[in-house]
């Protein structure tokens, strides 16, 4: 097991893709966040916080929970419900700024795609993630990435954050050889 | 777990992640989001030998806004009322591939019959077995007090419950006693002693017999339908009597706390355990109520059928996946 980002890493890495994401959308006004829970929308949290700094004034943001989404419900015990909260105007004409920790095999956000369509008409849907470790299965990639780090399928990619694991860091576990 | 039978088959922490699982999907539903995928391919039989509108109307609503496929099978009209056994019945269900059964039957133990013969492979889910139980309807009366004294969280410790009326008829009595005791509440019994079922002493509730007493103790009212259909002898003189006594009016509103809630599981017999302006005053919540069992009952397939169920493992091994 080794750290491959610690809390500073993680830090600038959120900090960057704070100032990307204004200079894509032109500033914060139509941009509205949403993070996959858990570890999503908690970084989406510090996104938020990162652009009102930059930009002084207020974004939106909320979470989207994609449980009932999956494809691979069936191969597994029911998930437990984690909140969706989309702000009160809706997402109907905002660009949508996805967050989440881990982008792997695609089919989460496959999903979160198929959620927003449920919610409303974005005029555009764009992807944030803080690790991005290959093996797609689908055809989605993200516009803003924390870090590219290349891995075996038999790896474990773990972000552990402050507000649940008392730590900001990324782990990679069970590589046989680095 | 694969069937909902009985409260007694829930643990504690079963029961709040039903809850739990029902504020979430409240909230999506409000949140414009009217229909998931998650139950596509999933077909839900609601199996009614005794007539119900709204539970029937509740879970065919729950199934759909999940998007499962709804068979409804009624006893009338159907070869249920040519005199075809239960054990037949399932085995048609089976057949036809049926993923969960919703059964309401007027015999007490009906639900459990259906899940113990394993005659099919589906879920069961208990929608009222004669005089016994009525799960679900527990849970969405939970919910609905969770949901306006708890605001949405925890367990239900530290409220008192009343159940006033029929206890003797009430499947939604007894699965009730059982769930808010498990979740932590006080129940109190309200009823005449006729209206009293044996052994009632055992439920572990306070029994009172005034309901002028109970009322400013308690956090939420439960009024009860007389359940004049299953009424062969007399158990009280008169309508009149019993509405005086144990019937639900402004006046005797005045003794329930100001935050204390107002429930009936319905369909209400308005005048008699009720009055009309009791059930439509601002501390009653008879219709969030019915809007609170589609959430709930959502949750219940979802938890049922929304993972991997033993249906699914049997044919993935048959296809030697």
């Amino acid at each position: 097991m080794s750290v491959i980002l610690n809390a500073g890493e993680i830090s600038r890495a959120l900090r960057r893709i704070s100032h990307e994401i204004l200079e894509k959308n032109h500033g914060s006004s139509e941009v509205l966040l949403l993070g996959i829970p858990t570890r999503g929308a908690l970084l989406s949290q510090r996104i938020k916080v990162l652009i009102e700094e930059i930009e002084k004034s207020p974004v939106l943001a909320g979470t989207l929970d994609i449980t009932m989404y999956r494809d691979d419900l069936r191969m597994r015990p029911p998930r437990t419900l984690m909140p969706t909260e989309i702000p009160g105007g809706g997402i109907d004409e905002k660009h949508v700024v996805l967050v989440d920790d881990v982008f792997y095999s695609g089919r989460t956000i496959r999903a979160a795609l198929d959620a927003i369509n449920e919610v409303g008409r974005p005029r555009s849907v764009q992807l944030a993630v803080l690790i991005d470790r290959g093996h797609r299965e689908l055809p989605i990639r993200a516009d803003f990435v924390g870090k590219n780090i290349p891995t075996a399928k038999d790896e474990s990619v773990r972000v552990h954050l402050t507000e649940i694991d008392g730590v900001d860091e990324v782990l990679i576990e069970g590589r046989t050889s680095s | 777990m694969k069937n909902l039978l009985s409260i007694n088959d829930l643990s504690k922490a079963d029961a709040l992640e039903i809850l739990d699982t029902a504020v979430e999907l409240s909230r999506l539903s409000e949140n414009t989001v009217r229909k998931f995928p998650t139950l596509r391919g999933r077909t839900v039989v609601n199996l009614f030998f005794e007539d119900s509108t709204r539970t029937r109307i509740s879970f065919e609503a729950a199934a759909k806004r999940l998007s499962a496929d709804v068979i409804n099978f009624s006893a009338k009209g159907s070869s249920l009322s040519k005199g075809e056994s239960l054990k037949d019945t399932a085995l048609t269900l089976q057949a036809m591939g049926a993923d969960a059964v919703i059964i309401r039957h007027s015999a007490s133990g009906a639900a459990h019959q259906l899940a113990r013969q394993e005659w099919m492979k589906g879920s069961v889910i208990n929608a009222g077995d004669g005089t016994h139980e009525h799960p679900t309807q527990a849970l969405l009366d939970a919910f609905t007090i969770r949901r306006r004294l708890r605001a949405d969280s925890g367990d239900l410790t530290g409220l008192s419950v009343g159940i006033v009326g029929d206890v003797l008829h009430s499947r939604v009595a007894r699965s009730n006693v059982l769930l808010l005791q498990k979740l932590g509440a006080e129940v109190i019994l309200v009823a005449p002693p006729t209206l009293l079922p044996v052994g009632v002493d055992s439920w572990g509730a306070q029994v009172r017999y005034s309901l002028d007493d109970v009322l400013p103790l308690v956090d939420a009212v439960m009024m009860l339908r007389v359940q004049r259909e299953r009424m062969e002898d007399l158990f009280f003189p008169t309508e009149r009597e019993y509405s005086r006594n144990f019937g639900l009016n402004l006046e005797r509103m005045n003794r329930l706390k100001n935050t204390a809630i107002v429930m009936h599981p319905g369909p209400m017999n308005r005048g008699l355990e009720i009055s009309a302006d009791s059930a439509d005053s601002h501390q009653s919540v008879i219709v969030e109520q019915v809007a609170n069992g589609v959430s709930v009952r959502m949750s219940v397939l979802y938890l049922l059928l929304g993972g991997a169920t033993a249906r699914d493992l049997n044919l993935s091994s048959a296809g030697g996946m």
